[in-house]
């Protein structure tokens, strides 16, 4: 799977397990990781729920799983990822995908620039045992050593 | 033959969206470009496109295009997309 996951997911961007009541809380927590992690200022937060409210949940692309992004415009500082993995899971209103239990956030600039990153992103996704393995650690280590 | 892949921003959903279209279409033998596109161009450019791949939420911003929308439930099903596609592709004489 190489090291695209964990390369993207700079030191101080994942946070596991924690407790949100609605996809916005999970917004939040996806989008001040970013900002934690020096990838996005806080104004991205904002553009990523807006996208939501103007567009719908169309970015829960898996069972259980949100990949948050807006446009990059001023907010990126450089392309990466975080993750939040939530203890419950919260209702986007994509019936065939909800509950949501881990949003990644996105920082992008290009289409192209991230092709390797979000291919390394679809496997993971596809691998069951791995995802629901994501769910319950509590460790930020081990969730980079599943995804090396 | 040109296939666009749409999502909001062009950056994630569209993108995968894009890749696995690719291998469908390298399975079913059908040569076509495939660009991922944000919905915004893609209403604006969209005449281009033979066929405009996107996720179920996002159909009713693009039904005025022509060009034969072909909605995904699931990106990443590869079973589901070539399924779909193929339909498109039989109905456009392409396959």
């Amino acid at each position: 799977m190489s090291n695209f996951l964990n390369d993207a997911l700079a030191e101080g961007s994942i946070a596991l397990r924690q407790s949100v009541t609605s996809w916005q809380g999970s917004f939040e927590i996806a989008g001040e990781l970013l900002v934690q992690s020096n990838r996005a200022k806080s104004s991205y937060t904002t553009a990523m729920i807006e996208v939501f409210h103007e567009l719908g949940p169309y970015m829960v692309i898996a069972p259980g799983v949100a990949l948050a992004h807006a446009k990059p415009a001023d907010h990126v500082i450089s392309p990466g990822l975080s993750l939040l993995t939530l203890s419950e899971g919260v209702t986007f209103g994509v019936e065939r995908f909800d509950p949501v239990r881990i949003v990644f956030g996105m920082t992008a600039i290009e289409h192209d620039d991230h092709i390797n990153l979000l291919a390394a992103l679809g496997e993971f996704l596809m691998d069951e045992v791995k995802v629901n393995t994501l769910l319950e650690l509590t460790d930020v280590s081990a969730v980079r050593a599943l995804f090396s | 033959m040109k296939i666009i892949a749409v999502c909001g921003m062009g950056l994630g959903t569209s993108v995968l969206l894009k890749m696995n279209t690719e291998k469908v279409l390298t399975l079913l033998a059908v040569p076509a470009e495939v660009q991922a596109a944000d919905i915004t161009s893609a209403k604006r450019e969209g005449h281009v496109a033979d066929i405009i791949m996107t996720t179920p939420e996002l159909v009713f911003q693009l039904e005025n295009l022509p060009g034969k929308i072909v909605a995904i439930d699931h990106v990443f099903d590869l079973v589901e997309i070539r399924e779909k596609l193929s339909g498109a592709l039989r109905e456009l004489g392409k396959l």
